[in-house]
């Protein structure tokens, strides 16, 4: 691939990238866990830029030293493990809030209610998802974030059939032990960056990518978002950070399967 | 004490609506010879209790379940266990889910004879709603938080595979994560180990750190080798997942015809000699 300069302008799946590199802005020395693909390159684009911190665990049971590139390492560079992290020592580390989570929504509702456990009711689901996993847990430990490959009012629903991701209302609910270190940070999806930064904690569009408008993402949302006044655009990568997107940290373009150009 | 022992005697202590917990995550390191003699069973109705996998699929698939206790059940490479999605869509089992941290605590608190532990995880989320038996407990100190009390899970039986196991039930895991075999064995009455090798004690040592050595004897009643035990889950650094395998497996839970020809190859066969010759011939194809 010749200089980033020279190279073609970004494609959507890397400005969503630069999108979920920004949602760990400021995060310092902590475990960035992602779920997806666009996730991965995200936490590792932060990671060699602004956030030389970051922890990244090797996806079995090591922190890894370097960067390793999304579709593993190669041959040639076996990885340095810098720490031994199994599942155990991933709750500890969760539960004392040192993590970071991007997890994938199959539906998430206005107040960050976030579902990929099943579809329908939870006795006899329609369709069986991930289930509960590490959701709970993680939501009310630390901060976390979403990333929605492909935004349709499927996905950003009215109200999500099972809360395994606890969102702003139900943490109130739940009181303060549920609210005393809850945060979803944010929501990137393939047409946007949504926060919770409203005076009742609802969704609110922050920024459109590129060549995508309102009303495409108001017309991909099941219910009515609420819109920052200073609607944004996303921000472009770097010539830097495309380099190293399309040179280092994804090489092989696993971002055009989980976002197609 | 020798505690060596057979897959089939340690079935032989399975009773109807017995709780079995299983070690392993996912589709790693599951005591797989374990469970397929528990296929070859006339055994039914259990609880199982487990970071589900194949372990969990496949005892779904034969009827051996009435009721299921997980954090997850997933092959890794393929997100979802195949028999798990349908016996839940079918609504065949009861679904117990659990927060994947939550279940831990259940096992420890079991483990360390408590009758439940104190833990953020759960509060808010539907994990509470969807199982009105869970309580909350409130901090006796000044913070007052409000908690989930995550109640033990206490097993009737555990069952677990691991690299290296002596004669007396102690035993080695020599990859990158123990899971919470340590814990299974702990909340369990009745403690196996399945091992891919049996060794001399003083042999440990050949093979790994002092720190390998995460179950002593006295977590353990009996231990069975089955070299091969896990497959077709990973057994690191003995052997990967057996990919292509798992695949096949999967493959075949897509239809009736397709999974009857699976069982009745690999499956309904009188012991581990005959699977490991029926992978000898599939491998050959």
């Amino acid at each position: 691939m010749t200089a980033a300069a020279a190279s073609p302008g970004p494609t959507r799946a890397e400005v969503c990238a630069v999108a979920v590199a920004e949602c760990f802005r400021g995060d310092g020395e902590i475990l960035a866990s992602c779920f997806g693909t666009i996730p991965a390159i995200g936490a590792r684009l932060a990671r060699l830029t602004f956030e030389p911190d970051l922890m990244m665990t090797d996806g079995i049971a090591s922190l890894a030293a370097d960067v390793v590139p999304v579709s593993g390492p190669g041959a040639s560079s076996a990885p340095v493990a810098e720490g031994w992290l199994p599942f155990r020592s991933v709750f500890d580390l969760l539960w004392s809030g040192r993590r970071h989570v991007i997890m994938i929504a199959s539906q998430i509702d206005r107040f960050g209610n976030h579902n990929f456990a099943c579809i329908g009711p939870h006795a006899k689901p329609k369709a069986q998802l991930l289930g509960m996993r590490g959701a709970p847990g993680n939501t009310v430990s630390h901060p976390t974030s979403y990333w929605v490959p492909a935004q349709t009012p499927k996905v950003f629903v009215e109200t999500v059939d099972v809360v395994s991701g606890v969102g702003y209302d139900r943490a109130a609910a739940a009181g303060p032990s549920a609210q005393r270190f809850h945060e979803i940070r944010r929501v990137v999806s393939n047409l946007g960056v949504f926060d919770f930064a409203t005076p009742d904690r609802r969704m609110r569009l922050v920024s459109l990518h590129p060549g995508v408008s309102l009303d495409e993402v108001r017309a991909a949302s099941g219910f009515e978002l609420a819109v920052a006044d200073e609607l944004a655009e996303t921000r472009a990568p770097s010539a830097d950070e495309l380099r190293l997107i399309r040179e280092r940290i994804d090489p092989e373009g696993l971002r055009e399967r989980e976002v197609p150009s | 004490m020798d505690k060596r022992t057979t897959a089939a005697a340690v079935v032989a202590e399975l009773r109807d609506g017995m709780t079995l917990g299983i070690g392993g995550w996912g589709s790693r390191r599951k005591p797989m010879a374990l469970v397929r003699e528990i296929l070859r069973s006339p055994v039914k109705d259990l609880t199982v209790v487990s970071y589900g996998g194949p372990d969990v699929g496949l005892l779904c698939a034969a009827g051996k379940v009435r009721k299921l206790v997980y954090g997850f059940v997933s092959l890794d490479s393929i997100p979802l266990d195949p028999h798990f999605r349908r016996a839940r869509e079918t609504g065949a089992i009861e679904a117990v889910e659990f927060d994947e941290g939550m279940f831990q605590l259940g096992l420890y608190a079991a483990s360390i004879r408590l009758p439940f532990l104190p833990t953020r995880a759960g509060l808010g989320s539907d994990v509470l709603r969807l199982h009105p038996e869970l309580r909350t407990v409130r901090s006796p100190y000044a913070d007052g938080e409000e908690l989930v009390a995550m109640p033990a899970l206490p097993l009737d039986v555990a069952i677990v595979h691991q690299n290296r196991a002596d004669a007396r039930g102690n035993a080695q895991y020599l990859g990158p994560d123990l899971y919470f075999d340590d814990l299974f064995l702990g909340a369990a009455r009745r403690r196996f180990v399945s091992c891919e090798q049996l060794v001399e004690t003083a042999d440990f040592a050949k093979s790994g750190s002092l720190h390998t050595l995460r179950i002593h004897r006295g977590l353990v009643d009996g231990v069975v080798e089955t070299p091969g035990g896990a497959h077709f889950t990973e057994c690191p650094p003995d052997y990967g997942r057996d990919e292509a395998f798992q695949r096949e497996y999967a493959a075949a839970a897509k239809g009736e015809e397709a999974w009857t020809a699976f069982r009745a190859r690999f499956l309904d066969l009188a012991g581990e000699d005959e699977y490991r010759e029926a992978l000898r011939a599939w491998r050959g194809k």
